[in-house]
């Protein structure tokens, strides 16, 4: 498609400085006179604080100050806190450890923030910190999940005494219980979502700056969402109020979730700043990232799927076990339940769901959402239900996927949800054309030949994105509401800023959003630029994730821009000396209707802010208009992913041989940019499946804390990915936009451990499938196959 | 503390630094040139590569003051202007970065790769050879597309846009 409007493959604008080394990340930010903060981190996962003894440390050189939670506490500012309310089955609401953002009294796992040196050098300051002397005294660590609640375990938090966060539940019990009772058949699966570390390449870092003169506070941090930061700093945290504190997130090197949420480190920053009355710039090292940053998944899932003598599903129960950490970090609570439960319906009709959810303490780091957040963990459980009962049936997967898939909308599920619009047989029998499924059957007999084991797995998805209607988020739990923001200010000469609260860290928001406009405004996309991540330019906002920038952030810069119109409108009309009903507006130029007599876009731009074809009474000057989009409902992106895998059972070595993705994203307002949203997601769900697991040890060591123990996909782990779309607009939001951001990593798992276990000829294994787990799988089949 | 004197992108560049200062911390904090990043505190993830004497290195395991006297190229030393250099231009047209942390380092071990190994490049090989880089975003696939693109016109030859 030409031009530069919606659908076109645009070349992005932010690249130039990306690719020129001109990118402006935080770590490359220096404020004059800062100094470095280094964080004494816990070495043990669970220990009582005696003391801490900084005398010596503090009089090292360039020591410039060092502080602890007692610091901190006495400062009054407060703990970090989690953003959304869950009560368990008895009505009782989730219970909430404090969380300070350093320790105080105690450690909770390995990397806890125990004091924080600042120095005129990072070295001093990391020198300073090896002298600090803590007297620890050990306490049990609470490390497995399955175990955490037991009888005679120690206690993390006293406000939790079994270490139990909530017990929670959604769905109608004794209906799927009736369900279960009559059911033909019963397919049960015991599965482990593993815990993952979200390593975005740039770590995070944040600069606390205080100007004595204005009394006001700059942060720089790495965050996906600058103004939800700014809101919990200042309203919850209490560093200062609002108009006092200005946070920056500037280019953000990727966040994938782990950089919504409020961190200790930024926390401290931006205190100690005043308090020692200079910048305080901290970098996270690889390994405290490893260390600190929310984690992802880590469930223990037992579910089940009832089927009538028809191939009907009838229902599904499933119990999961949760693992929150040792803290609940921002919408830690969140995850496991509002964004987990309501998407087992997957696409498919299920008369009856029940699904109950414990989530609970342990001495690890804290886990929250990351790529997908509780929809890939949802979106496992189904389709690995969903294709074993199909294997256990002896129907072929895809067409007891076809026999349950929803075919009419709007789709109520027993689960919240409504679906609103889809068609799950277009994606499947695109994605099987493209994949040439037909032609398996020969693959798996040339690889039997050369003496590999070849699979091919299906992965139906959905997800619930465009996240959120606020009141609707708002009945659930949420703290906030999540609608989004957008200002459109046209300059005298048409040029056009747009402030959006949707930040970008590789979305591509500069070209996409500006593909919007410039679409809509007639004018070219060099003239618009997309302005975000300052609270002082943009005033309000809810940031970037759940695949909601373009649903609801476009949203938001459409409504504004309809405003801007209505408004250039009435300009041209006294400019054209016409009445504004007979003014139509297209490709850039305002016309009256019936005549030849026309204005374009920046000359009514520039008559609006001169000014002389109105007076005062009649129009105010200026084109400039603001608007906040909540949106009515969810989106629900979906498609099918087709996994086709080669093991080689003599080394365990499992190859990707062919991936297939066929996504419905609604409108598509870039392609090139979309695709790549599905490639960097399939290349974490891939890894999630394969390479990537997070292991820490019975003393709660993270074994797994650098990328020479955890796996990350490299480029010659992954296939090229065959990507392509089908197309049913969302109704819901004026764009028809469903979103694409998570696609990939929620579709990819499921997918992935089809394949293997198809390969395999057994179920017997679970993620990651490391080499050493194929291999002994592969055992197993021969075994099995010989008896 | 040892004086150490490079050229940078042809710039004749001196500072004082501490024995242990490594040659990324010299780029970013005594030159300000924050092109290069860092990405990992084990030499794994190539955010750092730069070129030494015409060699790709990572510069988070390079002390600084083994570089005295060496000719050094980040990606800042690369476009001419608004000229981009092939790779550069490559990336972008392929969508081979999407938050662009890594894009330093993947650009000059593209660079690099050609270099050694000539403008015709497999996907294979491509792939084999970026094992010293890691991207989080873009799953490879259009990183992999760049390269050979960027590799084709480096040799001035063209390869069928897909
Ligand atoms: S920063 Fe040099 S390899 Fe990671
Ligand atoms: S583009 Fe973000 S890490 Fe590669």
């Amino acid at each position: 498609m030409a031009g530069t409007g919606i659908g076109a493959r645009v070349e992005r604008k932010e690249d130039f400085r990306f690719i020129t080394g001109k990118g402006n990340y935080t770590d490359d930010i220096n404020r004059p006179g800062q100094a470095y903060a280094y964080f004494l981190r816990s070495p043990h996962a669970h220990a009582k604080i005696r003391k801490i003894d900084t005398k010596k440390a503090s009089k090292m050189p360039g020591v410039v100050g060092i502080l602890t939670g007692e610091d901190i506490e006495k400062d009054k500012i407060g703990g970090l806190i989690c953003g959304w309310m869950i009560h368990s089955k008895d009505g009782s609401p989730m219970k909430a450890g404090a969380h300070p953002a350093l320790a105080v009294g105690k450690v909770r796992y390995v990397g806890d923030h125990v004091a924080v040196v600042i120095a005129e050098t990072l070295a001093e300051a990391r020198d300073a910190a090896e002298a600090i002397v803590v007297d620890y005294e050990k306490l049990a660590p609470v490390i497995d999940l399955a175990g955490a609640t037991k009888k005679g375990v120690p206690t993390i938090h006293d406000a939790s005494p079994d270490n139990q966060v909530y017990d929670w539940h959604l769905g109608d019990k004794a209906a799927t219980d009736a369900a279960f009772r009559k059911a033909k058949h019963v397919t049960k699966i015991d599965l482990v979502n593993n815990r993952l570390v979200p390593n975005a390449m740039e770590p995070r870092a944040a600069i606390g700056d205080y100007d004595t003169g204005e009394g006001a506070f700059t942060l720089y941090t790495t965050s996906q969402n600058p103004h939800v930061a700014r809101l919990v700093l200042s309203a919850f945290i209490g560093i200062a109020p609002e108009h006092k504190l200005r946070v920056i997130a500037p280019d953000v090197g990727g966040g994938f979730g782990s950089k919504i949420f409020i961190y200790a480190e930024e926390t401290v920053c931006i205190w100690a700043a005043k308090k020692v009355g200079r910048p305080v710039k901290w970098v996270a090292e690889r390994t405290e990232s490893f260390l600190s940053d929310a984690h992802g998944r880590d469930h223990l899932t037992h579910a089940e799927m009832a089927i009538d003598e028809n191939g009907k599903i009838t229902g599904v129960r499933v119990s999961t076990r949760a693992n929150l950490g040792a803290y609940l970090s921002t919408f830690a609570s969140s995850v496991p339940t509002y964004l987990y439960a309501p998407l087992l319906s997957g696409q498919y009709n299920v008369p009856a769901i029940y699904c109950e959810v414990e989530a609970v303490y342990t001495n690890t780091a804290p886990v929250d959402a990351y790529r997908g957040a509780g929809r890939p963990e949802a979106t496992f459980v189904i389709e690995r239900l969903v294709e074993v009962a199909a294997r256990e049936l002896g129907m072929d997967p895809a067409a007891f996927r076809k026999k349950n898939f929803i075919k009419s909308f709007p789709h109520q599920t027993p689960v919240i949800m409504c679906y609103d619009t889809g068609d799950y047989n277009a994606s499947l029998a695109k994605a099987m054309e493209n994949h040439d499924v037909k032609g398996f059957a020969k693959r798996r007999r040339d690889s039997a030949k050369a003496g590999k084991l070849r699979g091919l797995g299906y992965s139906a998805y959905i997800e619930a994105c465009g996240i959120a209607p606020s009141a609707a988020v708002g009945s659930l739990g949420a703290g906030v509401g999540l609608w989004e923001s957008a200002e459109v200010r046209v300059n005298p000469i048409g040029t056009v800023e747009v402030l959006t609260g949707s930040h970008s860290h590789g979305q591509g928001h500069e070209t996409t959003f500006a593909q919007l406009v410039a679409g809509r405004l007639g004018i070219p996309i060099e003239n618009v630029s997309i302005v975000h991540g300052d609270t002082d330019k943009v005033q309000m906002g809810m940031g970037t994730y759940g695949s909601r920038s373009g649903a609801v952030g476009m949203s938001a810069i459409v409504k504004a821009l309809d405003k801007v119109e209505a408004k250039a409108k009435k300009v041209a009309s006294f400019v054209l000396e016409a009445s504004e009903a007979d003014i139509d507006f297209k490709d850039g130029k305002f016309t009256v209707r019936g005549t030849d007599k026309s204005i374009d876009f920046p000359s009514v731009a520039l008559q609006a802010y001169i000014a002389h074809k109105f007076t005062g009474q009649q129009l105010e000057p200026g084109l400039k208009e603001g608007a906040f989009y909540d949106p009515t409902n969810f989106t629900f992106p979906s498609g099918v992913h087709i996994a086709e895998v080669e093991i080689d059972p003599e080394t365990g070595i499992t190859t990707v041989a062919k991936w297939t993705a066929v996504d419905d994203f609604g409108v598509i307002i870039n392609p090139m940019i979309v695709e790549g949203q599905v490639h960097g997601g399939i290349a974490q769900g891939i890894g999630q499946a394969l390479l990537e697991g997070t292991v820490y040890d019975a003393s709660g060591q993270l074994v797994t804390a650098s990328y020479m123990d955890y796996t990350m996909p490299r480029a010659d782990d992954l296939p090229s990915f065959h990507v392509d779309h089908t197309m049913t607009a969302c109704p819901s939001n004026p764009l028809g936009i469903k979103g694409c951001g998570e696609a990939g990593a929620i579709a990819a798992p499921a997918a992935l451990m089809n394949a293997i276990t198809d390969a395999l000829g057994h179920e017997n294994i679970a993620m990651p499938a490391t080499p050493q787990a194929v291999w002994k799988a592969a055992r197993a089949s021969f075994a099995k196959a010989a008896e | 503390m040892p004086k150490v004197s490079m050229s940078v992108n042809g710039k004749q560049v001196s500072g004082n630094v501490e024995a242990r200062t490594l040659l990324v911390d010299f780029l970013r904090n005594e030159l300000r040139m924050t092109g290069t990043h860092v990405g990992c505190d084990t030499s794994q993830c190539g955010a750092c590569v730069v070129h030494v004497n015409g060699k790709a290195i990572k510069s988070c395991t390079t002390l600084a003051v083994a570089c005295d006297g060496a000719n050094v190229t980040t990606i800042e030393g690369l476009a001419n202007g608004q000229d981009l250099h092939p790779m550069q231009a490559a990336f972008r047209q392929h969508h081979g970065l999407q938050c662009g942390f890594c894009t330093p380092g993947m650009i000059m071990a593209a660079v690099d790769m050609v270099n050694r190994l000539g403008f015709d490049l497999s996907e294979e090989t491509i792939r084999h050879e970026l094992e010293g880089n890691i991207c989080r975003c873009t799953g490879y696939h259009n990183i992999v597309k760049a390269i050979k693109a960027g590799a084709a016109a480096m040799g001035g030859l063209k390869v069928a846009a897909e």
